[in-house]
């Protein structure tokens, strides 16, 4: 029997469904403490005073600290630093001593017995700034440019200079963000040594936390331990190293009380990374028949206030990512990294992909009408193809070097249109377009993904005396499942059964050597790590019992979790017997010999696996009232090879929903003078039930990563990254735009601009 | 701050407590009984996950004041299941892989749990609860995982072996 390929039951739901999770906010230690972090009402000024008298008059206040109070203001650093980039005067204060550069940057933290007292408190605190002018469009020049970076290969000037068509369109694409339902939550309990800390709340990459927090406070990091819990989604954002990740554990310490901080839904919205904000001008030169010659894209970045821990990982991926899975003999992607009085920015599901890919799959729909050709057709001609792979392209990204692994493009998007039409999805988009006020379109848009970075991966495997199998990994649970597809990997190479094995994720006690949970690493390079530990310990299982049975290991098999020796399967050990056998006083043991069923692996990578996919989407516009509606939406996608195809169709699905929201509804904006529009989930409009439709998922497993022992690829992003695209190009289909929608979200107002503009009215 | 006695029965489990004016039945459910299966998504009315059946009706506890509550029977996520038995609702949930991260799940839970009731209750001649009507019902409640499909698929399939 093999758990992976199997649509297994979550190990994680039980505990989910019976309310016996344990979120951040469901963790307490005595005697704790409770913090408010106050936060400038301002998007540009200076910070004249922050007058904290009257916040010491409500009962319970234990503790308020302003810059002034720090020993020294630590800057967050970089965690995904890229060659060539210097961005150390643009890092983050953990509180603001002289400039506030955005609304909701961090002055002050009240702590107190009492959530309510500190609520209360922080609302008496002075804050004196002079304003200035706020800098709110990245376009504005003079810009203040934090980084500027080019990829590219070739000559495009050359290859625009003699085309035969060259397409040019602008895209803006909105802010948005990962919003995850629970927001973020931090309890830091000081233990009985000096230094030492519990901190319950760090996710995503619990050990480069833990080490930049021990580096910060001057710890040892093994004095600091960060504990696995269940977080209520992560989409990029949650666990990056915040200025709270500081403020928190150094105000445990410095009280020697457990301090929790949970962040209320206003703050979340201003204080979280955004993402995606970007300009972009792209443009493709064709031959005579349709054939790409060049791509080029001019991006500006709207970055916020300052660069946080992706660094500028966001508009590197985007130019990086930019020219997808076609033949472009000659690319170059520029973009600059404007710094605005915003919230800073960071990664976010599919981070310049979505962007990108918006962009590069948009320009491909208005070149088609440009050339006369059909939007597929154009595609199918430009598509690199399978005998093309693998394709080194001389791009490097995130510190790899690009080279598209495997798949067959081609195949994958005939096999999209043709499910598209099986499914009645053109037909359906066909029927509207005749008569009534509403007009409907059919727009389809493909794309690369990335997914498995390395360098690492550890995973500890290990049976204990009951024969349940534990696997500490140093990915982390973020409701993607990670629980239940290392337990199918772990089960398969080990001959256990899948119900048997235990997962902890994110305990920087049980793994320190974990690389995280982002990227669309875990199943890929953690899930490798597994299947190398598991398949360890199976070798020494066997070992240990042909010294018990006295049998040759080769007459060995360990299968439904028991050895037995072939053809007598009635002499039988258990791994319960096994690891017993493997104790410490053990007479199996011979002298020296490390007691334990277990094993430690790394598993290392030095390249990414790249999947990809088609996405489709049937809209219905009302040029009346501008509203869209997503009728049908698909995604065909190859995996490789997909552990547990629910939970693969799951992400696919989440993606999807998280995409219409970004291309219809979410939004940060601001007013002239800086002020956040969106800080309730009234503004910022997260997509209900009512605004998502069923979406059809093609899962192909037809081209196994050849990169790692299990051939899997991510799954965690693709149905996030076309989205855009595929919704701009259904919208520009029902209206007959001729050139770009020009922005997302295709919000009503501007859906009624361009309907205006085309003459279709109601 | 005033404070004012009050006595609810939570899950049938009878609770005399003392709780300031202005502390909501949310913060008081989770911090002061334990009912920490109630969670807190956006602590203005929106997004659901805190909901709660008050009397047998859905309310939003961030929403309602622990004092509001006062002499009623409150049932929370922690009341669906027959100890480590799942309700036909949650295995459902399991079962159509209706949550991801589970944080907002309680809030699905308790919503459909108390339309499933009501619509089982008038029998007479309620109607099939279709996959639209479903859609209906969850919109009031906000996911960020799941996209909804499983959730509408795993209330409707509880529906329908509800009403064999």
């Amino acid at each position: 029997m093999t758990a992976i390929g199997t649509r297994m039951p979550r190990a994680e739901d039980p505990r989910l469904l019976r309310g016996r999770g344990r979120f951040g906010d469901d963790f307490s230690a005595p005697g704790q403490l409770h913090a408010r972090v106050v936060r400038s009402p301002s998007a540009h000024g200076e910070l004249r005073a922050v007058d904290v008298t009257e916040a010491w008059s409500v009962p319970g206040i234990a503790a308020v600290i302003t810059a002034a109070d720090l020993p020294r203001n630590p800057v967050i650093p970089v965690r995904l630093a890229i060659a060539g980039t210097d961005l150390s005067e643009f890092l983050q204060p953990v509180l603001a001593r002289d400039t506030v550069r955005y609304v909701g940057e961090p002055l002050a933290v009240i702590v107190g017995a009492d959530p309510y007292a500190c609520e209360d408190a922080a609302e008496l605190v002075g804050i004196e700034i002079a304003d200035q002018p706020a800098v709110l469009d990245a376009r504005q020049v003079p810009a203040r440019v934090a980084a500027e970076l080019t990829r590219g290969y070739g000559d495009p000037a050359a290859a625009f200079a003699g085309a035969a068509h060259v397409v040019e369109i602008d895209l803006a694409i909105g802010r948005h963000s990962g919003v995850p339902l629970e927001p973020r939550c931090l309890l830091a309990v000081p233990g009985r040594e000096p230094g030492q800390l519990a901190i319950f709340g760090m996710t995503k990459v619990p050990v480069w936390n833990r080490d930049l927090l021990a580096d910060l406070l001057g710890v040892d990091e093994t004095l600091i331990r960060v504990h696995a819990i269940d977080a209520g989604g992560g989409f990029g954002v949650r666990g990056e190293f915040y200025p709270e990740d500081f403020l928190i554990p150094w105000l445990a310490l410095r009280l020697e009380r457990p301090v929790k901080w949970a962040e209320d839904r206003a703050e979340h919205l201003v204080a979280v990374n955004h993402s995606r904000q970007q300009y972009h001008r792209v443009a493709a030169a064709f031959d005579a028949d349709g054939r790409l010659l060049a791509l080029t894209d001019d991006i500006i970045q709207d970055n916020g206030a300052y660069c946080r821990t992706h660094g500028v990982a966001v508009p590197e991926l985007t130019a990086a990512m930019l020219p997808g899975p076609y033949r472009v003999p000659a690319y170059r992607g520029r973009v600059r990294v404007v710094l605005t009085n915003k919230t800073p920015c960071g990664t976010y599901r599919a981070p310049g992909r979505f962007e990108g890919t918006a962009a590069r799959e948009h320009l491909l729909d208005v070149a088609a009408t440009r050339l006369g050709l059909d939007p597929v057709a154009l595609r199918e001609r430009n598509l690199l193809t399978g005998a093309e792979l693998p394709h080194e392209r001389p791009i490097s990204t995130l510190g790899t070097d690009m080279i598209l692994d495997t798949g067959d493009y081609p195949a994958l998007l005939a096999a999209a249109v043709s499910e598209a039409s099986r499914l009645g999805y053109q037909r359906r988009a066909a029927a509207g377009a005749g008569g009534g006020r509403r007009r409907r379109g059919f727009g389809l848009a493909m794309f690369v993904e990335k997914s498995g970075l390395g360098p690492q991966e550890t995973a500890d495997v290990t049976v204990s005396r009951s024969g349940a199998v534990h696997v500490c990994s140093g990915g982390t649970s973020l409701g993607q499942g990670i629980e239940t597809v290392l337990a199918q990997i772990a089960a398969d190479a080990l001959g256990a059964d899948p119900r048997a094995v235990q997962v902890t994720a994110g305990d920087t006690a049980a793994q320190p050597f974990g690389a995280g949970s982002w990227a669309s690493r875990s199943t890929v390079v953690g899930g490798s790590a597994v299947h190398q530990a598991a398949l360890a310990v199976r070798r020494r299982a066997i070992e240990l019992a042909a010294r018990v049975l006295e049998a040759a290991e080769e007459d060995l098999d360990l299968a439904g979790g028991s050895v037995s020796v072939r053809g007598d399967p009635a002499v039988s050990l258990t791994l319960a017997d096994l690891a017993r056998a493997a104790a410490p006083a053990s007479r199996y043991l011979s002298k020296g010999e490390p007691a334990g069923l277990s094993a430690r692996r790394r598993f290392e990578v030095s390249h990414m696996t790249y999947p990809y996919g088609v996405h489709a989407a049937v809209v219905e516009v009302d040029p009346g009232t501008g509203r869209v509606r997503v009728l049908r939406y698909l995604v065909a996608y190859e995996v490789g090879r997909a552990i547990n195809p629910m939970l693969v169709e799951g992400q696919l699905r989440g993606g999807v929903a998280q995409g219409i929201g970004g291309s219809l509804l979410e939004e940060f904006r601001y007013d002239e003078d800086g002020q956040p529009q969106a800080v309730t989930f009234i503004e910022y409009r997260l997509p209900t039930a009512a605004e998502i439709p069923p979406v059809d998922v093609l899962l192909c497993q037809d081209a196994p990563s050849p990169g790692n022992p299990l051939g899997v690829m991510g799954a965690g992003e693709g149905g996030i990254s076309a989205v855009g695209a595929a919704v701009a190009n259904a919208v520009r289909a029902a209206l007959g735009l001729p050139g770009s929608v020009g922005q997302l979200p295709l919000t009503p107002a501007r859906v009624c601009a361009l309907a205006g503009a085309m003459g279709v009215t109601s | 701050m005033s404070t004012h006695p009050i006595s609810l029965r939570v899950n049938g489990r009878e609770h005399q407590l003392t709780v300031e004016a202005r502390r909501t039945l949310a913060d008081m459910l989770r911090h002061d009984l334990g009912y920490t299966g109630t969670h807190l998504g956006c602590e203005h009315g929106i997004c659901g996950a805190c909901t709660v059946l008050v009397d047998g009706q859905p309310a939003r506890a961030c929403l309602v004041f622990g004092v509001q509550a006062d002499g009623t029977e409150v049932r929370t996520v922690e009341g669906l299941a027959d100890g480590e038995q799942l309700s036909d609702l949650q295995q459902a949930f399991s079962d159509h892989h209706a949550l991801q991260c589970g944080f907002c799940t309680p809030g699905f839970l308790m919503l459909a749990e108390a339309y499933l009731a009501e619509a089982y209750l008038a029998e007479d001649g309620a109607d099939e609860l279709t996959e639209e009507r479903a859609r209906e019902l969850v919109a009031s409640n906000l996911c960020r995982c799941t996209g909804y499909q499983g959730i509408i698929e795993a209330i409707v399939a509880t529906a329908r072996a509800r009403r064999k």
